[in-house]
This record gives structure tokens, C-alpha cells and sequence, in this order.
């Protein structure tokens, strides 16, 4: 082990350490300038479905209910126009163990950690994915460290990341707080190196691919107990994981033509790495803080080559408001009479508006949802943010401003999914790939690479290659 | 107040100072250390305010200043809100009663 132990030193040490604590050399992969074979990648470091729903099974991870909405159903028809306002299902991944769907993720990983031998995993996470690498190290006796980005400079920290490491320290489980800043990545990789424990970071091959079975399981599930696949399913968005899993399991289970919608929580304008625009946001993941630096650029990740590619398979990218997804958090408890934690329910925020697009044969789902309790629910979140000075009223939620005010739709029919240009996010994606790849001319595979990962074909890459220049 | 050895505390310990911070971060976040928190066994007696050692859950040895003896979690359902109240209302008003508004 080296010891310097600087900033300098230990970034300059990042890939060597994080190649000894993922187990992957990635390397192999790539080809091009840019390219790399994603499907091998995940074919060969990845595990089979049919591998991953034994390993979650045993770990009592998976086959969540689906859920028909049938009361916010009959709310989004009132609002609709004649004939349209689509059923609408939720995911209960809330039943997991440890409350969320990232069980799903941290199962795999955890399970390839303790195969490789390791002693330990470590996750830098202030979400629910903490809780989900503590609760699968607990049950595959594997010690755990989980270092999150919790305070700012005054040591006020985030209720819902609070209530985060509780539950992670729980499971038993080490959690390092820090105030904000990226160089917790900095504390990440001494830790790694330090203890050499596994790595199990959110974006690696075997994270990703557990989030398949959600996929499949979906499709299963609309197969045999509505008679069909659904039309629409609604992921909530942040580093891209949840949507790109989501829609690989689906598309395993044969689900091609299921559209695929990504939904973020619009916090534009508030800066991630400010210490002063820290507390002033109420949602600490499924924003665009993580959503749109992630779908742009997914290799800036803690792994050199991220699985989680959501424009690979995003169809449609949609913001809601704080103010929305509170609100409906409130109706989805209120209606449905199911209290779940206010993140998971941006996907809901954004079915229920695209609901009223559709027609009433039709079905969308929303994914998942999260569990909740004190800290982060959308009572303590809401108090916090009145503390800190931001607005809190009804309105209309389109006039909302992050970090300013939280505006409640005054109506329901005033909840709006507003969809961003996803030709403008691909476009940035590729633009991010010339810049980092420092190079004047692309090979025909990066092109034929570059169209897989955004979607779209070689004449798109080739035109915006050209717009750049 | 003192903690004796082998209890359960919290400790303190500045990761980066100003002048070490990383370069592209924003202006507010430089003006600042960044900051850490531990919990741990402490090794041997020490007061609050002491630079103090601590074994993490883990087994870590860890280093940094004794802020909290016997550390405990403060965050809970936060100050009534009563917008929330009118949410469900409103909505089941419309739902089984129809819109009154219109």
C-alpha cells in the first residue's frame, strides 16, 4: 500500500485502486476512440437472469406486488379529455428488504464480492442504495463502510440522508459523513485502499444487471394478471441504473415495444457541489442534479466504464417539480392508502400526467417506490425546506423556482410531466465523447458505438459530429 | 465531560482545508473544509474537545476531535406543515364529490 495519502497522490493512484476493488478490468472491453462493447461487458462480467433471480431470491429480494391505482386511476380520467386517462400501476419495491428496489443492485453485488473473497464492501451513496449494501452485507456476513455527502458547512444535514445512516448503521454498517463536495471520492478511495474491500459501486455490471429481474418481473406480472404487456413504464431518473436495468429486463422478457419514459425532479439551477445550495433542495436523489450529468456523460462515475447507459434505452425524458411529487406522494398515502417516500414517487408524479395522454385501454406503471419514515417523508422534508427559507405554497407548479419556493399544484389538473429534448441531451452525450476522446476523427465503429448508446443511428452521430465541428 | 474508554462517540476531523480542496468546485464550497464524521469505540479516556482515537464498527482505528458521547439520531417528523393537510381533502373532495370548483 502506498502511503502518501494526498489528494494529489491518491487521485493520481485511482484507476490501480479501483481496478483491485471492482474486480474488472475494463480495458478489454474498449476498442476505438470511444467505443466499448457494452454487451460483452455485461454478458461477461454480469450474471444470467435466471442467476440473479436465485441470488436475489435467496436473499429475499424481488417479486415485489404490482399494484393497480385504481382511485388516482379515476382522478386522472376526470382530468382527461374523453376517453383517455390510462390505468395506472405502481411497483411496490418498497417491500424489499431495506426498503427500496436497490436491494436489487446490491444483492449481485454484494454476492459477487463475498464470491471473489472480498472481506468487505464500501459504497459512496447519501441514498437508499447505502441501506441496501448494508442490509446485503448483514445477510452474506461481509463488513460494510458507506461514506456520504450528509452536512454543510454549518453541520445541517439532509433529513431523508440522515434517516439514511441510521438505517445503514442498523444493519450494522460504518457510515462516514461529510460535507459537500466531490472529493468524497477522495475519502472513498483511501478507504478502498486502506481496508481493500470490494467496491460496490452503483454503476457496475453486476449492480445494473440485478435491476433486470425488476424488468422482467414486470412484464411477468402484467402477463398474467392483466393479460398484456403495458404501454408505458416510468422510471425515476438520476444516475440512469434504475431506467437502464429496468428496460434490459423488459426487453429480456421479450417487452420490446414498451415505451420508456425517464423522470427527473427539475432542480436546475441549483449547483450539486455548492455548500450553500446544498439544503436548499427537498429532493436529495431522482433530480436532475444527478439525471442530466449522468444521461451526458455516464462514464463520469466512480467505474471506468458505467453499465448504466439510460439513453441507450430512454424514449422519452420528463421533469416534475418538488412541489408535484410532495403532492402526489400526499394522494398516492391519501387515495391509495400507501405512505411511501416522496423520491420514489417522481415516476408517479409523471404517470399520472402522461395517464391523461393516453387512452383508457392503455396501462403505465411507475416502477418503484421507496419506503419511508422519520426524516424522509414529505412532512420533515417539507419542514426543513421552510427553515431554510424556501417557500412553501399552492400554485401552479410550472412557476416554480429550485431553491426559492415549492409549489403544490393549487389543482391536480395542474401536475404537468414537461418533457426535455432528448435529441439535445444525446447531442450533448456525443459532444462530451469528441471532447474526452481529444480526437479530430472517429472510426466507423465509435459512430455505429455512439448511435447504439444514444438510440438512434449513424446519420443522427454523423450530423451532430458535423454541428460540432 | 469525559468519555471513558470503550464508549460509543462521535469524532470530528477536517479531510481537506481550504487550501487543499480540489480546484473546480464552486466558490462558496472552497471557502470551506471539507469536513468528516465518525462514530467509534474510543481507545482510551478523553473529553470532549480532545483529539481522540475510536475503533469503527468495522475495526478501523480512526483519528479526530471528541464531539458527542454516546451519539444519538435527533432527525424525526419535523414541524407540522398544515398544507399537506388540504392535499388529501381537496382530493377526495374531487374524487367523491366532484369537481366544485368547475
Amino acid at each position: 500500500m502506498n502511503n502518501n495519502i494526498s489528494y494529489e497522490s491518491v487521485m493520481s493512484r485511482k484507476s490501480e485502486i479501483m481496478k483491485k476493488a471492482v474486480g474488472i478490468d475494463y480495458s478489454v472491453f474498449e476498442y476505438g476512440k470511444v467505443a466499448f462493447d457494452y454487451e460483452r461487458m455485461m454478458r461477461e462480467t454480469g450474471y444470467s437472469l435466471s442467476e440473479m433471480q436465485r441470488i436475489q431470491g435467496e436473499a429475499g429480494v424481488g417479486n415485489t406486488p404490482l399494484l393497480e391505482l385504481k382511485n388516482l386511476t379515476a382522478l386522472a380520467r376526470q382530468l382527461a379529455p374523453k376517453g383517455k386517462g390510462a390505468r395506472i400501476f405502481i411497483k411496490d419495491e418498497a417491500s424489499n428488504p431495506s426498503g427500496s428496489f436497490k436491494a436489487r443492485r446490491a444483492a449481485n453485488a454484494v454476492y459477487h464480492a463475498k464470491k471473489l473473497g472480498y472481506k468487505g464492501v464500501i459504497a459512496a451513496t447519501s441514498g437508499n442504495y447505502g441501506a441496501a449494501v448494508a442490509s446485503q452485507a448483514a445477510i452474506h456476513g461481509l463488513k460494510c463502510i458507506i461514506v456520504q455527502e450528509c452536512y454543510d458547512s454549518n453541520a445541517k444535514g439532509q433529513p431523508e440522508i440522515i434517516e439514511k445512516a441510521r438505517k445503514c448503521e442498523a444493519y450494522g454498517a460504518e457510515v462516514l459523513q461529510l460535507t459537500v463536495g466531490p472529493e468524497l471520492f477522495y475519502t472513498f478511495l483511501k478507504l478502498l485502499e486502506e481496508t481493500g474491500y470490494f467496491n460496490a459501486s452503483l454503476y457496475t455490471p453486476f449492480g445494473i444487471a440485478g435491476v433486470e429481474t425488476l424488468g422482467y418481473e414486470l412484464a411477468t406480472q402484467f402477463r398474467e394478471g392483466v393479460g398484456k404487456d403495458p404501454d408505458v413504464v416510468v422510471c425515476t431518473n438520476a444516475g440512469g441504473g434504475n431506467l437502464t436495468g429496468t428496460a434490459r429486463g423488459l426487453i429480456k422478457a421479450g417487452a420490446e415495444t414498451v415505451k420508456v419514459v425517464g423522470a427527473s425532479v427539475n432542480l436546475q439551477g441549483l449547483h450539486m457541489a455548492s455548500d450553500e445550495h446544498f439544503n436548499k433542495k427537498s429532493f436529495t436523489t431522482g433530480h436532475t442534479g444527478f439525471g442530466i450529468p449522468f444521461s451526458t456523460w455516464p462514464d463520469r462515475s466512480d467505474v471506468p466504464r458505467s453499465a448504466a447507459r439510460p439513453l441507450r434505452y430512454m424514449d422519452r425524458y420528463v421533469l416534475v417539480n418538488q412541489g408535484e411529487v410532495f403532492y402526489m406522494t400526499e394522494a398516492l398515502a391519501q387515495l391509495e392508502g400507501l405512505e411511501r417516500g416522496p423520491a420514489g414517487n417522481t415516476s408517479l408524479a409523471a404517470a399520472f400526467s402522461i395517464a391523461q395522454e393516453m387512452d383508457q385501454d392503455q396501462i403505465i406503471v411507475s416502477q418503484e417506490t421507496e419506503y419511508t419514515g422519520a426524516g424522509k417523508h414529505l412532512q420533515p422534508q417539507l419542514s426543513f425546506a421552510r427553515e431554510n427559507g424556501i417557500e412553501i405554497k399552492f400554485g401552479d407548479p410550472s412557476e416554480e423556482i429550485p431553491g426559492e419556493n415549492i409549489i403544490l399544484p393549487k389543482h391536480p389538473a395542474f401536475i404537468k410531466a414537461i418533457d426535455i429534448d432528448l435529441n439535445k441531451i444525446r447531442k450533448s452525450y456525443i459532444k462530451n465523447c469528441l471532447q474526452t476522446s481529444n480526437t479530430a476523427e472517429f472510426e466507423n465503429e465509435d459512430l455505429e458505438f455512439l448511435a447504439a448508446d444514444t438510440k438512434t443511428n449513424l446519420e443522427f452521430v454523423k450530423m451532430v459530429i458535423n454541428e460540432i465541428r | 465531560m469525559i468519555a471513558k474508554q470503550g464508549t460509543w462517540v462521535r469524532i470530528h476531523d477536517v479531510v481537506l482545508t481550504t487550501e487543499e480542496r480540489a480546484p473546480n468546485i464552486p466558490e462558496d464550497t472552497k471557502k470551506v473544509p471539507l469536513e468528516m464524521w465518525t462514530k467509534g469505540f474510543i481507545i482510551d479516556d478523553g473529553a470532549i474537545g480532545d483529539e481522540v482515537q475510536v475503533k469503527t464498527i468495522t475495526g478501523r482505528t480512526v483519528k479526530g476531535k471528541l464531539v458527542e458521547i454516546n451519539p444519538y439520531y435527533r432527525h424525526d417528523y419535523g414541524k407540522f406543515i398544515p398544507e399537506i393537510l388540504e392535499i388529501g381533502i381537496h382530493l377526495k373532495t374531487l374524487l367523491w364529490e366532484g369537481d366544485k370548483d368547475e
